[in-house]
């Protein structure tokens, strides 16, 4: 692992970086799905009648805001495989710390995430940590955020990641 | 609305009021369409080999998204459908893994109203394993001040999460 956090490491924080538009539109069958997955009944998820009368139309339970940036695993003539939270593993790459796990996560809700949505996003890193030992191994802790838009530019999120990197320890 | 949905409005709830405990046994395929239902491709939510080789862990364990799934379900059971998440901060101190049983138990830690007349309630939110914190939460959900009110109406000035 660095010891010195590399000047273009240090550059990164505070700008704005990849700006991306969603690979699949909001739609239902993840809903359905996600909803399934955690067993929440909520009638606004599945009840058309109910989400017309509360929400003005079906939406997105707001906690799944991550999924709709998240690439495919695979697409054609893609060579090499896209990665979420690009930010994250750029900054494994870039100081050496092989191994990382998430520990804390901040969710602000803007206006809903309705079907049909074609959000956009960009990542901002926020701060790094010196050098540090947990009982996973040595590294460093980040504070990654991840800012939502739909396509009529309405804010409808801000994620923020803690990431720990690491080194296992011998 | 359908007479039988019913929403919880902000003047039936106090401060220092619990919510019901729920509880959930965990198995792979919890983990695993959790992580596939938020695209999550990450191994380590689909490949034991993986998490205990390379990551350290016991077995796989259940994601960040899908976490906060969890979260909202546990918290919009309780408040009916009207209830509007305007933030959710969590820390994760361990890890959810197959065999575990996931304990969640919340008290509500603040009710106001703000200055456009938003009701909310603040909820600190423990999921445990056994005795063990697995995560703690702080949320904070609007709930209807009445029985015509609406959060999910509110727009711009009007949603102050």
């Amino acid at each position: 692992m660095l010891d010195e956090l590399p000047a273009e490491v240090q550059d990164w924080i505070g700008k704005e970086r990849y700006p991306e538009q969603s690979e699949i539109p909001v739609e239902k069958g993840y809903i359905w799905t996600t909803c399934s997955s955690v067993e929440m009944g909520n009638p606004i998820y599945w009840d058309e009648k109910v989400a017309e009368e509360l929400t003005g139309g079906p939406i997105a339970p707001p906690t799944m805001i991550s999924a709709w940036f998240r690439p495919h695993h695979w697409a054609p003539a893609r060579k090499k495989q896209l990665l979420p939270l690009q930010v994250h593993f750029d900054l494994k790459e870039r100081l050496g710390l092989p191994e990382a796990v998430m520990s804390d996560n901040t969710i602000t809700f803007g206006v809903p995430v309705r079907v049909g949505d074609l959000l956009k996003t960009h990542q901002v890193l926020r701060s790094i940590s010196d050098p540090k030992t947990t009982k996973l191994g040595t590294g460093r802790f980040w504070v990654i955020d991840v800012v939502y838009a739909n396509q009529n530019g309405e804010h409808v999120g801000t994620e923020s990641y803690t990431g720990v990197g690491y080194k296992r320890g011998e | 609305m359908t007479s039988e949905i019913r929403n919880r409005t902000l003047d039936s709830v106090k401060q220092g009021d619990a919510l019901p405990k729920f509880s959930y046994d965990v198995t792979p395929t919890t983990i695993v369409l959790g992580a596939m239902a938020s695209r999550d491709w990450r191994p380590m939510h689909h490949d034991k080999d993986f998490a205990v080789n390379r990551n350290g862990t016991q077995d796989i364990f259940l994601n960040t998204p899908n976490q906060a799934a969890w979260f909202e379900k546990y918290l919009t059971d309780w408040s009916g459908p009207k209830g509007r998440l305007g933030k959710i901060k969590f820390r994760m101190k361990d890890s959810v893994f197959p065999g575990d049983t996931m304990v969640f138990k919340a008290s509500v830690a603040s009710v106001e109203k703000d200055d456009t007349g938003c009701g909310w309630v603040g909820l600190e939110v423990n999921l445990s394993v056994g005795e063990k914190t697995v995560t703690d939460c702080s949320v904070r959900l609007a709930l209807p001040v009445d029985e015509a009110d609406n959060p999910w109406q509110r727009k711009g000035d009007q949603w102050q999460p």
